[in-house]
């Protein structure tokens, strides 16, 4: 049911939908291509925002995945600094914050997700900031630098880009995980204890198993983080990095299926036909691993965009992905391909002391996922043993003489 | 200002005028020059910028890190000429440049 004339209305304005939006032009789609963003500039990247952005190593423009002339070029209506307020799909009408309403042939949602907000005493002072936006990032900026004291709550990926770009900054860092370990809920202890000790080395303090009960503050400014066993650990700013949740109230209230993410199909296609959702918010079947759950990464969202993009416009669904991920921290670049599901057994191949190792997840002789440091051709090779499913010889795998072009023949 | 030639697989031209300080990547998403996906954004992490220097070109694009290095050592289709084009820094000497690029990123 593809039609090129369509009128596509996508809701969000991030890395998904901006790149849908591109993607619809490039496939040859004519019709009117609508999107409407919260955020007062166009789509960016936020990857660089723990990163080189924080660090001043990036500006404005390099952080635009293309210029605002772009939008125009392409004859998309873009809507800046409008949300979406309400989905009324029995008549195929969208309706947007500042009053207007638009009609659809085709709606796309990319509403992304947001940063947790601790319900906490004191969440709301000055200096506790999240770090999901451009206007996130600059007020996080303002607070760091050389002598500021920065407490990190929470020590996942982001705490931990955050911590280390706060170092590159010359601020003191205090990283505060209410699990005994880093990464809890994404990786193992290998990893764990290697970035904690990297991190140490340069300088970052941790308080691990310690639960945040309030911020203190004066003058209405954040000036400590308290814990439960009374202790206050003095900052000039907190970051809270604690996960997202998806916004996903827009197509919930409007009757579709969601479970912690908008329920979609192998086309991004929700179970109205007219209606699609990508990125952040999308919860989705993965066919390598039998089951549907929803991702965080720019990969996601870029091939959830070209599924939308193929379907709406009448191409070839692209052929499946590995998922995979980044983190970049000090001189570390982390890459990450697939999820550990269902792993019984993990293989760790090179020495964490030398600053290039790789740990492999394994579920029978077959590989779930894989964390490569520094390790370029574990993470390629390991995607591509990922997707096609092939018996891994675990012997091989451990022996980091065996090189991985073997491993993986 | 840099003019960069990129030729698509099936011989299509696109020239630029890319800012120097962006690198050869940047010239082309940033333009919508198809055939340069850049997943990654330029961090070195996915290999799917993938383009071929031109001959010429060559020596006046300067090195590759260990990194790029290796990640190419493992990219579809990788010739002697192979570049990640995130990795290729654009200045006023690279005015004239030719790259092509890969039939596929992926």
């Amino acid at each position: 049911m593809s039609d090129l004339n369509a009128h596509v209305v996508i809701i969000g304005a991030g890395h998904a939908g901006g790149t849908l939006a591109a993607l619809l032009r490039q496939y040859g789609h004519t019709g009117l291509i609508s999107m409407v963003g919260d955020e007062p500039i166009p789509p960016y990247q936020r990857p660089p925002l723990s990163k080189a952005w924080l660090k001043g190593e990036a500006d404005a423009d390099s952080l635009a995945l293309r210029p605002l002339a772009f939008y125009g070029e392409a004859n998309i209506d873009f809507r800046p600094s409008v949300r979406a307020v309400k989905l009324e799909r029995s008549a195929r009408k969208v309706h947007l914050s500042d009053g207007s309403e638009l009609s659809y042939d085709v709606l796309v949602i990319a509403t992304g997700a947001r940063a947790i907000a601790l319900p906490i005493p004191g969440a709301d002072l000055k200096g506790v900031l999240s770090l999901r936006t451009a206007a996130d990032a600059e007020a996080l900026k303002a607070q760091v630098g050389p002598g500021k004291q920065l407490a990190v709550v929470g020590g996942g990926y982001i705490g931990l880009e955050v911590a280390a770009s706060g170092r590159a900054l010359g601020a003191e860092v205090v990283v505060l995980e209410r699990e005994t370990r880093l990464l809890a809920r994404v990786a193992n202890e290998v990893l764990s204890e290697f970035f904690r000790d990297y991190h140490q080395q340069r300088g970052v303090k941790f308080e691990l198993g310690a639960s945040v009960t309030g911020f203190e503050g004066v003058d209405g400014h954040v000036s400590g983080v308290k814990l439960a066993d009374g202790r206050i650990v003095p900052c000039d700013a907190a970051v809270v990095g604690v996960g997202v949740i998806p916004n996903d109230e827009l197509a919930a209230d409007s009757g579709l299926e969601t479970a912690r993410g908008v329920v979609v199909d192998l086309e991004a296609r929700t179970a109205d036909p007219h209606v699609f959702a990508i990125g952040d918010v999308a919860h989705r079947p993965m066919p390598i691993y039998g089951r549907m759950f929803r991702m965080e990464s720019v990969p996601n969202a870029l091939e959830q965009a070209k599924q939308a993009a193929c379907a709406i416009t009448g191409r070839p669904a692209p052929t499946g992905e590995v998922p995979w991920q980044w983190s970049d921290q000090y001189d570390l670049k982390l890459q990450i391909a697939g999820y550990a599901f269902d792993v019984d057994e993990i293989v760790v191949r090179g020495d964490p002391a030398s600053g290039k190792f790789a740990v492999f997840h394994l579920k029978g002789d077959q590989l779930q996922s894989v964390e490569a440091i520094n390790a370029p051709p574990e993470f390629m090779m390991g995607r591509q043993l990922i997707g096609n499913r092939k018996p891994i010889d675990k012997a091989k795998l451990a022996d980091p003489t065996v090189s991985m072009k073997e491993v993986a023949a | 200002m840099a003019k960069i030639t990129y030729i698509q697989f099936d011989g299509t031209e696109t020239v630029i005028d890319v800012k120097p300080g962006l690198s050869v990547m940047e010239g082309a998403v940033k333009n919508n020059v198809r055939g340069i996906d850049a997943d990654c954004g330029g961090a070195c992490a996915c290999a799917t910028c993938h383009v071929f220097v031109d001959p010429a070109w060559l020596d006046k694009v300067g090195q590759k890190s260990a990194m790029e290095e290796s990640m190419l050592d493992f990219a579809e289709n990788v010739e002697e000429n192979s570049r990640l084009s995130c990795q290729i820094p654009v200045t006023e000497a690279l005015d004239g440049l030719i790259v092509r690029l890969p039939e596929s990123q992926h």
